[in-house]
């Protein structure tokens, strides 16, 4: 199957509608204006809810009732309340850990075995290619994989969140796409002035490959950064909760959040004109807020990281 | 290293280097590189796969893997006599189909849409915007359908204020289905669209021209141009649809079952959570797993099945 990826194609302007094709008609672009305007509104609403009311005091909630839709009395209280929460802070520090160590190694395992199985006809490249691949297929399954990682010694430690996740076959397909597709030319030049495999790897191949290395990475990051069922699964103490965690317990099943001023009842008893509600919402976009940001650098490169994975693959 | 053994990878042709062990000498750089990757596999892969009898044992956390009582399909006589494993399986099938109906084709709409639309610009902004909801956690995801459409959320704020009665929508398990699926709908429809977006465009646009010199109105082009153009992917993406049908969104579901209770929102991923990990039958869970594998499989090898009588490539060329 050859596809054509789509990306930003120069061809497809509105003057340049071929002129074969009949001119739009006023109610079928309204239509899709409508449709289209309707589906931005429902992924960024709910978004501009919850970093709006982050923003909000206490008044400005109360009188919304909740969540709130129009900025008024807008205040970074939230915001200095849980910058001084021992506990989202000790979360945030986590996921940050996780995110950025366990990329590391995601991508060196990856950037490794990809470039490995990348030269046509080596040794054995096929049989390793069927060991990878039966693992997106079948599974051992929750339970025998629990057992594994806790006989290892993975039970309340860090590292359960990264190693049994670390490599992801189908991110190494996408890169040994990626790098299959390296010219020739290039590969040769650097043999012929004596550069092995490690050299050429460094040199040639991963400096030309940097749109498809910037997905995969970000793929990896924001894997790590949504860790969230083998921190339920392997670690029993909040200490060392990410902040997945501490949104699940604090936000979705309204725990009260140790050092936020609610008392066990989710009754907030503070001075200050923030309420519980703007607090978590806080904690919320302080997980989007890394997403937002590396998003906008590496979305253009998405459809053909995607691609490459899936029909060459 | 030498540069006698590291031949220039142009000459890496099986028919250039018959002999194997000096294959195996020219390119061992290249499978030192893949060790790292296979010993992580092989440990967090491969071996739970093997650990898969322990379905077929009276598993104990004391006597471990090696030293525990082997009891043949006893596990599976106590899982198939248990209600609540039939109940789990039940929920499982329903939301799937749910979400085979109402999910499926909105990707595959969206993008017909998008494909559509002659500006860039719109388009590219579109795009960016429908895929971001795919980066965020299912926790994340939640807790903001919570904050608009719990009984404390937006909606029912909204609902409150005109005097119209509430409901809450997270709670309630008779439209859990739908629920699910509309979350999935948010989350996942945005970046579903990709792999149509690029079979559209890999679509000969002459095949256009020359239907609409011969009379072909936008919708016939429509019926018989487009979507014939990328029947291939909708079947294919079909057929990964149904090996995957015993899998409905493990966190989703484990998240959102305290809420909605068991009898809505217990699946089998997280039957073999709750009775493996919490409850600690280690055996019970391992079994709930397998028995969830293999029919996985079987339904993976039936659509592709399907997808060769349709006369379509499935998974893998016939």
């Amino acid at each position: 199957m050859t596809v054509v990826t789509p990306l930003a194609d120069p061809s497809r302007r509105r003057s340049n509608r071929p002129n074969w094709e009949e001119p739009p008609t006023a109610a079928g672009q309204t239509g899709k204006g409508v449709v289209l305007v309707l589906v931005v509104a429902v992924v960024l609403i709910p978004l501009w809810m919850v970093v709006l009311t982050s923003l909000s005091t206490q008044t400005a909630v109360n009188k919304a009732g909740g969540m709130v839709l129009v900025p008024d009395g807008l205040t970074l209280a939230a915001y200095q309340q849980i910058f001084t929460n021992q506990l989202v802070m000790h979360s945030l520090a986590v996921s940050l850990g996780i995110t950025i160590v366990g990329t590391l190694i995601s991508m060196v395992v990856t950037i490794l075995c990809a470039y490995g199985l990348s030269r046509h006809g080596s040794f054995a490249h096929r049989p390793i290619l069927l060991v990878l691949v039966v693992t997106m297929f079948f599974s051992g399954g929750l339970i025998p994989t629990f057992l594994v990682v806790s006989a290892l010694g993975g039970y309340d430690s860090y590292w359960s969140m990264i190693l049994p996740t670390a490599v992801s076959v189908f991110n190494i397909l996408v890169v040994r796409a990626f790098f299959s597709a390296t010219s020739q030319e290039l590969i040769d030049a650097a043999a012929i002035d004596g550069a092995g495999d490690w050299r050429t790897l460094w040199s040639v191949v991963l400096p030309t490959s940097r749109a498809v290395t910037a997905v995969v990475a970000l793929f990896y990051a924001v894997g790590y950064w949504n860790t969230f069922f083998n921190a339920l699964l392997f670690l029993p103490d909040n200490q060392k909760w990410p902040l997945q965690m501490v949104i699940y317990t604090y936000t979705l099943q309204g725990n009260a959040m140790p050092g936020s001023g609610q008392n066990t009842t989710g009754q907030y008893f503070g001075t200050q004109e923030i309420t519980p509600l703007a607090i978590q919402m806080a904690v919320v976009t302080l997980t989007l807020i890394p997403i937002l940001l590396i998003y906008p650098f590496v979305q253009r490169h998405f459809t053909k990281g995607v691609l490459l994975g899936a029909i060459k693959g | 290293m030498t540069a006698l053994h590291d031949a220039p990878p142009a000459l890496r042709a099986p028919e250039d280097q018959p002999v194997k062990k000096s294959r195996f000498r020219r390119d061992r750089s290249l499978l030192l590189m893949v060790v790292p990757a296979i010993v992580l596999l092989i440990v967090f892969n491969y071996v739970p796969m093997f650990g898969t009898a322990t379905a077929f044992q009276r598993y104990s956390i004391y006597a471990g893997f090696w030293h525990s009582p082997w009891t043949g399909l006893e596990t599976f006589r106590q899982l198939f006599s248990d209600p609540l494993f039939w109940s789990a399986l039940g929920n499982t099938l329903i939301l799937s189909l749910v979400q085979l109906i109402f999910y499926f084709p909105v990707p595959i709409a969206l993008a017909l849409l998008l494909h559509s639309i002659m500006s860039n610009k719109v388009r590219t902004i579109v795009q960016s915007v429908v895929y971001l909801p795919h980066f965020f956690s299912w926790v994340l995801a939640v807790t903001i359908f919570q904050q608009m459409l719990g009984g404390a959320g937006a909606l029912n704020q909204f609902l409150r204020q005109n005097g119209i009665g509430t409901w809450d929508v997270m709670t309630d398990p008779d439209t859990f289905a739908l629920l699910v699926t509309s979350q999935v709908i948010w989350k996942e429809a945005g970046w579903g669209i990709i792999v149509f977006l690029a079979a559209l465009a890999a679509i000969d646009t002459q095949l256009y021209e020359a239907a609409a010199a011969d009379g072909a109105g936008r919708w016939r082009r429509l019926w018989h141009i487009t979507l014939p153009g990328i029947r291939g992917v909708i079947v294919l993406m079909l057929v990964l649809r149904l090996g995957n049908v015993l899998t409905v969104g493990f966190e989703q579901m484990l998240i959102q079952r305290g809420a909605v209770g068991r009898d809505a929102a217990e699946v089998l991923d997280t039957y073999a959570y709750y009775y493996g990990v919490v409850n600690a039958n280690f055996s019970l869970g391992a079994a709930a797993s397998l028995f969830k594998g293999v029919l996985s499989l079987l339904f993976l090898l039936a659509a592709n099945k399907i997808a060769h009588l349709l006369g379509e490539d499935g998974l893998y060329r016939r």
